[in-house]
């Protein structure tokens, strides 16, 4: 796998862009800057065995006629400094317009809400039948570009997926947007990148590109309404989501559990983490989440709850069907 | 030595030093301490004050440190990680850069202009008890938990009422209020200072390179002020009365903020560096024992700067959907300000190339600057590039950035300075020996602590989260950094113990231990409290090696009342005289009700109209019109002062 979520390890066209112009950037910065120590140095070394040092006084000043080698020397490198800067402007203004271009008709419309500490994703669709919803889990085609439409529901959040792209803030009534193509199958890591209260640092999300057959069973998959539960013990805890304050903030589709405020959980059991990209989506982590939510992510909006251990192993069962 | 000229008398010298020490001295006793307006009694208070306050802030950043220095850390939890890094970053900005940078100049600028005081002693007062009253207000609500936890840039609707309940952002944003009016006091009298109280002689194109900086600072204060002063007063109307300027559910828009406060903000940073600029330039100059090269493109650079620096705000906004015009035109601002600090930088280095070099721990810390300070620049410019920015934007690199710049940039001048002028102020040299010590302490553990954190930006870790995942793999890194504080803070204590034994036991330093530049070292160390015996003059750009042994001095000013030379603007040909007000508890009685005022209106409105009575009544006193009126009658100062009596000293 590529490197954890990292700008220099890129899986697509936008990070590669960016990468590439940082390399140009760190080549030039790092030749400037040994210019400017090597120079330091030679004025160090330069004087520091001066045998007859005078006190300080006027005729101490340097002699004009090296002033005026000196004159032409400042004058010299800020003239570079402006020439090296203007270059690296050009390189930067013109990648930031490649940047901007995908130019194919046939990209994917996601619509991604910030929320705290959590992202919603909204796949859209011309017919409304097709459009579904998740969280924290972003599956897209691997060459297909994905257009991200970005707002938050509270404060600013920011959008930011390093081995794909840069980053871009979701900024309440604010709609921005921001392309990504993933050229490798594979699982990217981000996080929310402006701080965003209590929880920001546990704000993470992962977008899984994967080949283009994969990606649409993924989404007809998705497309679907929750199973219904086969068994008195997974009906069972379906009814125990239902009646309990779960369903007040969680929709799961097919049942009356479909409170608009937290995650849509309609196919949780498909993801492969939960509370945000925290902990991995496994039958121990999701029960600790549901009794304490609070000991892992304090200040989450999920409420401790008291289950008697059979409702709690009911629960799990139905959570964990949800494919 | 002129006949016609008379000569002053040793008998006349300690005629006039009697007076003088009678009609400058500084009040004793309690109600006495609280009076003082003197520049350097309250220059110092700035400098100490401040100095506390950097170690608090210390502190806290190793906090930070040791709850990162491994993943999943359970030494602080988020609430208390969230107020530590905004008082931090808070205090760092707030109270300690630039007040420490105003408490420097309160204290030297009278001093290198030739005069007695700052113009405005008694708003100078009242300044400094402002920034006190801030710095201890934050940290009283800091200690029992109720710090700001909005960060140090208090983004709205986060820093809103609706997501930010209870009093901790009102605290902040009050906090804002009392420095901005310390900064405003401060940069009035400092641009009257300069520009009316010059030594005769020393024109505009003789002012000292550290006087020019901080004019340039002075005004940069006065237009950047009233930006943060707009953006805290609509977001305590936002969270106390119930206004929504920022609220966008109610047609509010929370990025009218971020321009707001970065147009203030952007320009805060180089109010920190400018006057860093001036301590360097005056450093080189006298540790390379020439005139620093290049005087008129280092003023034209200070003054480029200045002008930049407030037209490259977005900058921070990148990520927030700019459009790509006007991101351009912010990328090419941003890096042209390259430009004059390239300017400076290499005039220095000629400066250095050319000069013969004393390697004191001053010379060492501006060497350092230089070796730090570029690196932070190159960063800069990276930064400036929208799409690498749209990378490491509030990442780690970020923070990696703005401390090479903010601590490279003020940080190691500023104690360069404090080696420099400490002799000044307390008549005792620092310990070399330690100094260097120190310094290497600092600059190896600055680089250990910030160095790796561009690396944790590229690899993606965000800045203010107060724990990450082990299979990040940034744990080793961190480590490292966390290493480099305590390193850092080694050398700071070393510093402050170095401070302490010169204080008491440290080599007699004399008038000027470092052949100086500058008039302040023509006056005995420390500074007696009316500075000058006889007010100077100056004949050159560096007026201690351009002083004639016959430098006239100016005579036929009172020594019965506090009377000042006032010069002309460009020329500091000598103008009129005036009298400075002295000592008075007044000031010190504003402040204190106006924090009362400010605090309470935290909690309740109605504390506006009550408590305006208590400020109203001590300022009534301030101003209180009291025996005749402080400026002599137009044609009786005529007749006196032009021109004052220019005479020879006896050195």
């Amino acid at each position: 796998m590529s490197a954890w979520q990292s700008a220099l390890d890129a899986a697509g066209p936008q990070a590669e862009r960016i990468a590439r112009l940082w390399w140009v950037f760190l080549a030039v910065c790092a030749a400037v800057y040994a210019l400017v120590i090597g120079f330091l140095f030679a004025a160090l070394a330069r004087r520091r065995g001066d045998p007859a040092p005078r006190p300080a006084d006027a005729e101490a000043t340097a002699s004009p006629t090296s002033d005026r080698g000196l004159t032409r020397a400042v004058a010299t490198a800020t003239a570079a400094t402006a020439l090296i800067l203007f270059i690296l402007l050009v390189a930067s203004v013109g990648t930031g317009k490649a940047l901007s271009e995908h130019g194919d008709p046939n990209a994917l419309y996601i619509e991604l809400t910030g929320h705290q500490w959590w992202w919603q994703a909204t796949y859209q669709d011309p017919s409304p039948s097709q459009q579904f919803e998740t969280a924290n889990e972003i599956h897209i085609p691997v060459g297909r570009p994905v257009i991200f439409i970005l707002t938050s529901s509270d404060v600013i959040h920011s959008f930011w997926v390093p081995n794909l792209s840069g980053k871009i803030d979701l900024i309440p009534t604010h709609r921005n947007t921001i392309w990504i193509r993933a050229d490798k199958p594979g699982v990217y890591r981000g996080q929310c990148a402006e701080f965003c209260g209590l929880q920001h640092a546990n704000m993470a999300l992962r977008v899984v590109a994967e080949s283009p057959t994969q990606f649409e069973a993924w989404r007809r998959a998705q497309v679907e309404p929750a199973p219904a539960p086969d068994t008195p013990d997974k009906q069972h805890g379906q009814q125990v989501f239902t009646s309990l304050p779960c369903a007040m903030c969680h929709t799961i589709r097919g049942t009356g559990a479909g409170g608009r405020t937290a995650p849509d959980l309609t196919h949780l059991a498909t993801r492969s983490t939960i509370a945000a990209g925290i902990l991995p989506n496994t039958r121990g982590h999701l029960a600790g989440w549901i009794l304490d939510a609070q000991g892992v992510k304090p200040g989450a909006a999920m409420p401790p709850n008291v289950l008697p251990p059979d409702d709690l192993q009911s629960l799990l069962d139905y959570l964990g069907s949800l494919q | 030595m002129s006949a016609e000229r008379p000569h002053i008398t040793d008998e006349d010298a300690l005629r006039e030093t009697a007076a003088l020490r009678e009609v400058w001295a500084e009040p004793t006793g309690i109600v006495g301490f609280f009076s003082n307006v003197s520049h350097t009694a309250i220059g110092l208070r700035y400098v100490v004050t401040a100095l506390v306050f950097f170690l608090l802030g210390g502190i806290e950043a190793l906090l930070m440190r040791i709850q990162l220095a491994r993943p999943e850390n359970r030494f602080l939890g988020p609430d208390q990680y969230n107020q530590i890094f905004t008082v931090h970053g808070s205090t760092m900005m707030f109270l300690f850069a630039v007040p420490v940078m105003e408490g420097m100049a309160v204290y030297l600028i009278p001093l290198m202009v030739g005069t007695r005081n700052v113009a405005f002693p008694r708003l100078n007062a009242f300044g400094y008890y402002m920034f006190l009253c801030g710095g201890l207000m934050v940290y009283a609500f800091f200690f029992i938990n109720a710090g700001p936890d909005a960060g140090w840039f208090a983004y709205t609707p986060l820093s809103g009422p609706q997501y930010s309940p209870g009093k901790r952002v009102d605290v902040w944003a009050q906090m804002i209020t009392f420095t901005e009016v310390s900064a405003l006091a401060v940069a009035t009298e400092l641009i009257v200072t300069i520009l009316k109280m010059r030594a005769p002689g020393m024109s505009l194109n003789r002012m000292p390179l550290y006087v020019w900086s901080m004019l340039v600072q002075s005004f940069m204060v006065i237009f950047a002020m009233p930006a943060v002063i707009v953006c805290t007063t609509l977001l305590i109307l936002d969270r106390l009365v119930g206004t929504h300027f920022f609220n966008p559910a109610e047609g509010g828009d929370p990025l009218l903020w971020q321009h707001l406060f970065w147009f203030f903000g952007h320009p805060e940073v180089y109010l920190i560096f400018i006057p860093a600029l001036g301590f360097v330039s005056t450093i080189v100059g006298t540790f390379s024992r020439r005139r620093v090269f290049g005087y008129m493109p280092l003023v034209l650079s200070l003054v480029a700067t200045a002008f930049l620096g407030f037209g490259l705000w977005v900058h921070h906004m990148f990520a927030t959907g700019i459009p790509q015009l006007g991101e351009s035109y912010f990328t090419a601002a941003s890096m042209m300000i390259a430009i004059p600090s390239g300017v400076q930088i290499f005039c220095w280095l000629g400066t250095l190339w050319t000069g013969r070099l004393r390697f004191k721990t001053p010379l060492l810390f501006v060497l350092g600057f230089v070796a730090i300070f570029v690196i932070g620049g190159l960063s800069g410019v990276m930064l400036a590039s929208v799409p690498i920015d749209l990378q490491v934007h509030d990442t780690f690199f970020v923070v990696a950035h703005f401390h090479y710049v903010l601590i490279g940039g003020a940080v190691f001048p500023l104690f360069g300075a404090f080696f420099f002028w400490f002799p000044k102020a307390t008549g005792r040299m620092m310990d070399d020996r330690l100094g260097r010590v120190t310094f290497w302490l600092l600059f190896v553990g600055f680089n250990l602590t910030f160095f790796p954190m561009h690396q944790l930006g590229l690899r993606g870790m965000p800045r203010r989260v107060y724990t990450y995942p082990a299979e990040m793999g940034w744990g080793p890194l961190n480590l490292l950094a966390t290493v480099g504080a305590f390193v850092m803070a080694v050398a700071v204590v070393l510093f402050l113990v170095n401070a302490a034994m010169s204080l008491r036991a440290g080599v007699v330093a004399g008038r000027d231990p470092w052949a100086g530049e500058t008039l302040e070292w023509s006056i005995p160390s420390p500074t007696p409290e009316y500075g000058f015996l006889f007010l100077p003059t100056v004949s050159g750009r560096s007026a201690m090696w351009d002083a004639r042994p016959d430098q006239p001095v100016v005579t036929g000013l009172r020594n019965d009342r506090r009377e000042i030379l006032v010069t002309n603007t460009v020329e500091a040909t000598p103008h009129h005289r005036e009298v400075l007000p002295g000592p008075t508890i007044w000031p010190f009685a504003s402040a204190v009700t106006l924090c009362a005022l400010l605090v309470a209106s935290i909690f309740s409105p109605r504390a506006v109209p009550w408590l305006v009575l208590p400020v109203g009544i001590s300022l009534l006193g301030w101003f209180w019109p009291r025996g005749k009126p402080p400026v002599p009658a137009p044609e009786e100062h005529r007749v006196r002062a032009r021109p004052p009596r220019l005479s020879a000293d006896t050195p």
